[in-house]
């Protein structure tokens, strides 16, 4: 983890103070729509990612897009930095605030515009749970696929600005795959359409650069997002193993099947355990590993899909298969690893949450040296795993008031995800790079290519005042590293921008 | 055959950003009719061909990296000898394609409304870009928002952002059967089947309507293809296995006329649209061929009223804006990537749009 607002950008000097900007932006929004004290401040110090915080100098929360634009215009003018914040769930601090500039809350654009059930759209404003969305269509037998776990309160703002993903990713998509067109407030408060209805649109696909820019580029203030119909029937299996790497090489063997299942996860004994202490679904607790399959399709389909999954995950040695025997027992299967997160939380005062992805067949590897790397630490380590796509979820446990143990917990953090670097993977599978993973961005990436994520960057935004020193490091600490011919004194120049 | 030229090419696209000499990008050629005729009579070719070969294929990962001379066939034949295929079924254009003109051109066949587009398989990159550096985004894993997604962005960007010189994609497995329908409806008729069946959980993997008949193409487990075929009725297709390949390849009797042939994009329920030609309905509604001589001016005007775009694909009468040109805001976008990605505008100049580098 990366503790640092990056602090080295060559900043324009805002030219309103406090007191100022404030009065502008009740000229803009009613005064109960611009919060200004500091105790009304508070809930927007941080994300999910809560070990971080900053006051930011102002929170607004426009509801047209009227607003939105007026407000871009005036902190453009006045070169005041802008945070754009959905429902504050993302894990890497994308949305913390910066103490110089404002926080502008997408939260109460929270209406369902329009649902079109024979074209298979809804549009929707930013703030609308992506559950919700689900929620809306399903008379219509539709549904939205992407499903991160934050699904009942993250908005569909945010899922477009991380790309975020969730069980149904390798068969369904990511956000990126499912979005048709959004409206954007450019950073001198233009309003544009990005994609359209169709299902392409003409000249560079702006779009998917949106999806998982991370606020640096504009801001959504409505999201078309393509509807996909409830499968006829789902089923869910559950393989236990007495070994780790047969649940890893099970997983490989269902898609050398020919089979895409609609999530497959894996979780290991520790998030089992913890699992079934919590929610109660009759978890296999004393097996080393579980894999979740579901399967989804028409009724056929399944049946067969079943069975093949059913004589795969015995041939790769599955200690038990079961599966579930209607809904009920399906929903309790999935209640299990939906739970993991809190499930595991119960075992230590605080847990940090990873998100590395990797080819699969490094799986065993992996694991490995996190069990080398737990101990050297001393820190134990949960993983809950979408197995399907390679991303883990490695949670670590710690103490937050042992002294040095957050410090220990992101260095533990930080070597897993070069880990994931050296198989060939990423440091962020859908969880972004926020301020979280700054400091890996300079191992995964070479200067030039963060010098191209600028370039890209300034086409958007010339004055560098959307969620500035997020998500890509600067590149003079990035030039400053590489001529660095050692890691203590690399370890030293990033600690000086700390 | 499998050869890297990547040092030669960088060595190339160096001395022209150095002497400020344009480059026209290509690889097998097979799409060279796509897109403006270059607005520079000065431009280089700059051969991608040779840069060609798969570099790693690991089928029970689903990702596989290949040069971006490779030609389409053989990687094609490559996933298929594992019973494996790219699932937005690029269109060829010729026996030379290549996977780099595929996703430069970002080109995707008849189960593009099921399965998804080029741009939605590409995984990661490696190019070169106007700055003559070799530069890598994504990776060859599913999910990554490490850095801006500059992968996607170079499906479509009609070689105007880099020289692509690798490509990693997302593969999945060929389906066990396919079942082609055929039903004889009225255009308005087929229109609205398409989309409600398009909004059905089903095994479906295409649909189109020639004029007088709607195709249905189911692909899946073989029970679920025989339920499926059952429930939708209809007339099999069996003696055609050959009938969405040429639809694909633009080898269907429909394609075979002197005439401009567009390409409108629209939302599949877009009425029928007011202009006289021939028709070919694809992608369930949502890609229309129309073979017609009418104005430019008139068919974007009733496609931007569907919400959707045209584009001049093929026997097209003018040398530029062959592709629909996007909203002011958005346009000054297009210039400032140019702009961050081919400072020098060295990159087939006017391809894409003609104004490209003036801002």
């Amino acid at each position: 983890m990366n503790t640092e607002q990056d602090k080295s950008i060559n900043k324009l000097a805002p030219t309103l103070d406090k007191r100022a900007l404030y009065t502008e932006l009740t000229r803009i929004l009613p005064a109960d729509s611009v919060l200004f004290d500091e105790e009304d401040l508070h809930p927007y110090e941080c994300d999910a990612l809560s070990a971080y915080r900053q006051l930011p100098m102002i929170v607004v929360l426009p509801n047209t897009i009227e607003q939105v634009q007026a407000i871009m215009r005036l902190c453009h003018q006045h070169n005041i930095p802008v945070v754009a914040r959905g429902a504050g769930t993302g894990l890497s601090g994308g949305a913390m605030p910066l103490g110089d500039g404002i926080v502008l809350s997408l939260a109460r654009f929270m209406s369902v515009l329009n649902i079109d059930p024979l074209a298979r759209t809804a549009v929707v404003q930013p703030g609308v749970r992506n559950l919700a969305i689900s929620e809306a269509v399903k008379p219509f037998g539709l549904y939205y696929a992407p499903d991160p776990s934050s699904q009942i309160a993250c908005t569909i703002g945010g899922n477009v600005a991380e790309n975020s993903g969730g069980v149904h990713c390798l068969k369904y998509g990511l956000t990126v795959h499912n979005i048709q067109k959004v409206k954007l407030i450019t950073v001198d408060g233009e309003l544009l359409t990005l994609g359209c209805d169709a299902l392409d649109s003409a000249g560079y696909d702006l779009l998917a650069i949106i999806n998982g820019s991370e606020g640096m580029l504009g801001v959504v203030v409505e999201v078309t997002v393509k509807l996909t119909p409830l499968p006829d029937r789902a089923q869910v299996i559950l393989a236990a193993f007495d070994d780790i790497e047969k649940a890893g090489s099970a997983v490989g063997e269902v898609i050398a099947a020919g089979i895409i299942p609609a999530g497959l996860e894996m979780m290991d004994k520790l998030a089992i355990q913890a699992a079934e202490d919590f929610v109660h679904v009759g978890y296999p607790t004393e097996a080393e590993a579980i894999l979740l399959c579901e399967l989804d399709g028409t009724n056929e389909e399944v049946s067969e899909q079943i069975l093949t999954v059913r004589k795969v995950m015995r041939d790769c040695g599955a200690t038990e298969v079961r599966t579930a025997k209607d809904e009920e027992e399906r929903q309790a299967f999935w209640k299990g690893r939906k739970a993991a997160f809190p499930a595991v939380g119960r075992l230590a005062p605080d847990y940090y949450c990873m998100d590395g992805t990797i080819p699969r067949k490094h799986l065993p590897f992996i694991l490995r040296r996190m069990a080398e790397l737990s101990k050297q630490y001393d820190l134990p380590v949960a993983n809950v795993f979408h197995a399907g796509d390679g991303n883990l979820h490695p949670l670590i446990l710690y103490d937050a008031n042992n002294p040095g143990e957050l410090e220990r917990t992101e260095e533990f953090g930080g070597k897993i995800l070069e880990l994931c670097i050296e198989v060939g993977g990423t440091i962020t599978g859908e969880h972004g790079v926020g301020i979280e993973k700054l400091k890996q961005m300079h191992i995964q990436f070479t200067t030039e290519e963060l010098q191209q994520f600028h370039a890209l960057k300034h086409a958007f935004d010339p004055k560098a005042l959307l969620n500035p020193g997020k998500a890509v490091p600067t590149p003079r600490r990035c030039s400053e590293y590489r001529q660095l011919p050692n890691q203590a004194q690399q370890a030293h120049c990033d600690g000086e921008h700390e | 055959m499998s050869r890297d030229i990547s040092d030669s090419l960088q060595e190339q696209v160096l001395a022209a950003a150095n002497a400020g000499t344009p480059l026209t990008i290509h690889g097998g050629s097979s799409k060279a009719f796509l897109g403006n005729t270059s607005s520079c009579d000065t431009a280089t070719l700059l051969d991608v061909s040779p840069h060609s070969g798969i570099i790693s294929y690991e089928p029970v990962e689903l990702v596989v990296t290949a040069r971006a001379g490779t030609p389409l066939k053989e990687l094609e034949q490559a996933l298929a000898a594992q019973g494996q295929m790219l699932p937005f079924e690029p269109p060829h254009y010729g026996d030379n394609a290549t996977l780099g003109g595929t996703i430069a051109c970002g080109l995707s066949g008849p189960r593009r409304p099921f399965a998804g587009s080029a741009r939605d398989y590409v995984l990661g990159v490696k190019l070169i870009n106007g700055r003559g550096e070799i530069l890598q985004f994504g990776g060859q894993v599913m999910k990554n928002v490490a850095g801006y997604d500059c992968s996607r962005l170079m499906a479509g960007a009609m070689g105007t952002l880099g020289v692509l010189l690798e490509i990693s994609l997302k593969v999945l497995p060929i389906p066990a059967a396919e079942q082609t329908l055929v039903k004889t409806l009225d255009a308005s008729r087929a229109l609205k089947t398409m989309n409600e069946l398009a909004g059905q959980s089903s095994p479906l993997s295409a649909i189109s309507y020639d004029g007088q008949q709607l195709y249905l193409r189911l692909c899946g487990t073989e029970t679920a293809v025989a339920s499926a075929a059952k429930c939708l009725g209809g007339e099999k297709l069996d003696k055609d296995t050959d009938f969405w390949n040429r639809i694909k390849e633009h080898r269907h009797a429909f394609f075979q006329h002197p005439l401009p042939l567009w390409r409108l994009s629209v939302p599949a329920t877009a009425p029928l649209l007011d202009l006289p030609g021939q028709w070919f309905i694809d992608w369930a509604g949502a890609q229309r061929w129309l073979i017609t001589d009418s104005k430019a001016e008139r068919i974007r005007q009733l496609v931007s009223e569907q919400g959707g775009h045209a584009t001049a694909f093929r026997n097209a009468t003018n040398e530029t804006d062959r592709f629909q040109t996007p909203e002011a805001g958005v346009m000054l976008l297009h210039t400032r990537l140019k702009q961050a990605f081919d400072p020098k505008g060295i990159f087939n100049p006017g391809r894409l749009y003609a104004d490209l580098q003036q801002e």
